[in-house]
């Protein structure tokens, strides 16, 4: 892997609303799909990874408020206490925005090493709110939380390969 | 040259501490509010509506598969099952001839000894859609909602026993809550012994506990734990679970007890809501109506799941 690929050096298409709002539809219902089992405690979470992406890539575009937005329609989905979701992506929103400039300077491997203590957080913060309304905490939970940060760099590489201009811009 | 702050060039609105403290008190807030009380229900069902075709768009692979694997039964196996559900059939119609006699001489009994009726509960089918995706919360969500006058609070078994009770209901969706999630309490009576107690979840999906059962209490393991009824929410006679384990240890006052669910979600997709809730007599009318009934009320609310 280069580095400038993984520092955001080449040229990337600007990133469209379109483009983001179907990369966010797509995460959303990758996250619904029906898992259930052991399949469910690995699960990682589309949604955050994509959200932390579009944080740390284009943080004047999508930021807490758009993450907390999603986590609303997250809550509905999973039935879930309003404002679980919403406050786990908020926190890994912010995250994600304080620490941009410094994620774009690593390669994929070294930002998955940041990534991951963002999403154990915004994990974190899910298990915590459940731990003070019904007093316990499911610690397969967090296994989700290891298997997004090992998805980080796949879903960089083909979030970055889809913003790629098609054409060769110095063809005549 | 002292001001090292970074000049703003661009006014983006508030910084991101000051929208994350926002955001956060925001979502405590609604938290605050949906845990506690009931007034983000009609948001929530709005919502629901929203996302609705999208969920059933995320449930269509799995139909998909599934009517693959229909399309490519051998027809061996479908023979084979037929002639074992018509065995079945044999044996269950010998018994309900006999259920037959034993329901209309016990209802002679019945009048005869001047007791109330028993009441059939009509069944309405519904089909799962999906199983719980939170892993801390044993749930699952079926077709049928407020428009087929399905109610918080009915009962949804399978052919085997009780599977949850309803929690929420959504236009065209609703939301079962399992008998094994976390401390969801029903009434049973030991089939064997007659001996009434409560059965709690234990948040594990093949696992239920009978609480605070003396040590001395008549149960042993294999003994099936039914529906007692006197709660006025399950009906009576519904197999819950069945006794797995019983560790008598002096040393504690109660003995652990460990059951496993009879009904089984993962079996298959269709599901049973009872519907006929037990008409309940009349609540005699209360003079003081200040301080009671509030409590009486919030201690309803918290058993609720």
């Amino acid at each position: 892997m280069s580095n400038g690929f993984a520092k955001d050096q080449e040229f990337l298409l600007p990133a469209s609303t379109g483009f983001i709002a179907f990369s966010l539809f797509v995460a959303v219902m990758l996250n619904w799909l029906p898992w259930h089992g052991w399949a469910l405690a690995l699960r990682p979470d589309f949604v955050a990874l994509v959200l932390l992406y579009w944080c740390t890539h284009k943080p004047h575009r999508v930021g807490i408020g758009i993450a907390w937005l999603v986590g609303i329609f997250a809550d509905v989905a999973d039935a879930s206490l309003f404002g679980q979701h919403a406050l786990a992506y908020t926190v890994l929103a912010f995250g994600g925005i304080v620490l941009h400039r410094r994620v774009q300077m690593f390669d994929l491997r070294q930002q998955s090493m940041h990534v991951f203590p963002l999403l154990l957080l915004s994990y974190g913060a899910y298990a915590a709110v459940h731990w003070q309304v019904r007093g316990f905490v499911a610690w397969e939970y967090f296994l989700g939380a290891v298997v997004s940060a090992l998805l980080w760099t796949p879903m960089t590489l083909l979030l970055q390969a889809l913003r790629r201009p098609r054409r060769d811009p110095n063809e005549l | 040259m002292d001001d090292t702050r970074t000049l703003r060039f661009f006014n983006r609105g508030p910084s991101p501490v000051a929208r994350l403290v926002f955001f956060s008190v925001l979502s405590v807030l609604l938290l605050f509010v949906d845990s506690r009380y009931q007034y983000l229900e009609s948001t929530r069902k709005v919502l629901a509506v929203m996302i609705y075709p999208f969920q059933r768009l995320t449930a269509l692979p799995g139909e998909a598969i599934g009517s693959v694997a229909v399309y490519f039964e051998t027809q061996e196996r479908l023979l084979a099952e037929n002639a074992q559900l018509r065995q079945q059939h044999d044996a269950d119609a010998a018994q309900l001839s006999q259920l037959q006699a034993i329901q209309a001489e016990n209802a002679q009994l019945r009048v005869l000894m001047d007791l109330k009726q028993r009441v059939d509960y009509p069944m309405q089918m519904a089909e799962i859609v999906y199983v719980e995706r939170d892993i801390f919360k044993r749930k699952l969500f079926v077709d049928k909602g407020s428009q087929a006058n399905v109610l918080p609070g009915q009962v949804v078994v399978d052919d085997f026993g009780v599977v949850g009770q309803i929690t929420r209901t959504y236009p065209w969706l609703s939301e079962v809550t399992l008998v094994t999630d976390k401390d969801h309490s029903v009434p049973i009576q030991n089939q064997r012994s007659g001996l009434r107690a409560v059965v709690f979840g234990s948040g594990d999906i093949n696992e239920m506990a009978l609480r605070y059962m003396p040590v001395s209490a008549d149960i042993v393991e294999g003994d099936v734990l039914v529906t007692s009824g006197i709660d006025g929410t399950y009906p009576p006679d519904l197999p819950v679970a069945k006794v797995t384990r019983v560790e008598r240890d002096p040393a504690y006052p109660f003995a652990r007890i460990t059951c496993a669910p009879l009904a089984g979600v993962d079996r298959h997709r269709a599901l049973m809501i009872v519907s006929g809730l037990p008409v309940l007599p009349e609540r005699p009318a209360t003079v003081e109506t200040t301080t009671e009934p509030e409590g009486a009320k919030k201690r309803l609310k918290r058993r609720k799941p």
